[in-house]
């Protein structure tokens, strides 16, 4: 059995405790860094995370878009969207097609 | 197009030949793959679109709704109440091969029975924002988890068509044309030594010829 987790800020994160998600309230690039490779490894197969906290980590992410497990997936932070989730999408299609169809 | 640096021989035709073939049956069957991951990929990649455009409006609603919370309650007693979950999500992933692709599926599972117990707190305490913003968070969760579903499957089919792209460009553009230009180096060369010793021969036909019979 796999589990789901969520990063991002206090604020963000707190009301996905309720739904059952692990819930880790983490701001500093390192130790999320350190965290994401930890959840991978540890039996987790969807990660949210919060689109300024993926901001800090973006190479981590990257180098597991390749991979089947875990799943690292874009969410708005309490201060709004910033597109980055939808930037992802855009990106998967400009190197599939050649060019961003949707724009 | 450069031509492959081997020796003009029958034995190194022939193993072009052959190769040229399977590179020929290589380049279509590759070409086919990568059509028909390009065809899955622009219906996935659309219903991806949309669900991540729901996806963030909802979280969007239900942080809206947090902040509201967030305002008129104590901080603490905000954690406090989110602090033990009632519910508790397991996730079963089976996996899916799309033209050899493997993209994961994922199956939530509740730790109760009605997924929408998750109100882990008394009503009395806490803001009635802090119910809407569960309650919108418990309504987006199932698109959620869809969502992390189909978005991976779009980076790993993306990364799948840029490669055989690649490797049906390489067939097509140099691997084929090198083949072809040095199968047609080796035909010429071989119909040249044989013209060649054709001659020769002649040649010294004539010359036997002449110094036994004087015949000319």
């Amino acid at each position: 059995m796999y589990k789901a987790a969520v990063i991002g800020d206090s604020a963000s994160v707190s009301g996905f405790a309720a739904l059952g998600l692990s819930v880790f309230r983490e701001t500093d690039a390192d130790r999320i860094k350190k965290l994401i490779g930890k959840l991978a490894s540890g039996g987790y197969a969807v990660i949210f995370i919060t689109e300024p906290a993926a901001a800090l980590v973006s190479e981590t992410i990257k180098k597991y878009n390749s991979s089947t497990l875990p799943s690292i997936v874009l969410i708005p932070a309490i201060e709004g969207n910033t597109g980055e989730g939808m930037r992802t999408l855009h990106e998967a299609v400009e190197k599939a097609v050649g060019t961003d169809i949707f724009n | 197009m450069a031509r492959l640096n081997v020796n003009p021989t029958r034995m190194e035709l022939t193993k072009l030949k052959k190769k040229l073939v399977s590179a020929r049956r290589g380049h279509k069957l590759l070409k086919d793959k990568r059509d028909e991951l390009m065809r899955q990929f622009m219906g996935m990649i659309k219903e991806t679109r949309s669900l991540r455009t729901e996806v963030e409006t909802g979280i969007s609603e239900a942080n809206r709704y947090m902040a509201v919370a967030g305002s008129v309650m104590q901080r603490e007693a905000l954690e406090t109440a989110l602090m033990i979950p009632k519910q508790e999500v397991e996730l079963e992933v089976g996996e899916k091969n799309v033209m050899s692709v493997l993209i994961p599926e994922f199956q939530a599972k509740f730790r109760t029975d009605d997924e929408n117990d998750v109100y882990s707190y008394g009503m009395a305490f806490t803001s009635i924002d802090l119910d809407g913003a569960v309650s919108a968070l418990g309504s987006v969760f199932p698109k959620m988890i869809r969502l992390a579903e189909i978005e991976k499957a779009c980076l790993l089919m993306a990364d799948e068509i840029e490669k055989t792209r690649r490797r049906v460009n390489a067939l097509e553009h140099i691997m084929i044309p090198d083949y072809e230009e040095t199968i047609r180096y080796i035909t010429m060369k071989l119909s040249e030594n044989e013209r060649s010793t054709t001659t020769s021969l002649m040649k010294v036909k004539d010359m036997v010829l002449k110094q036994s019979h004087n015949f000319t």
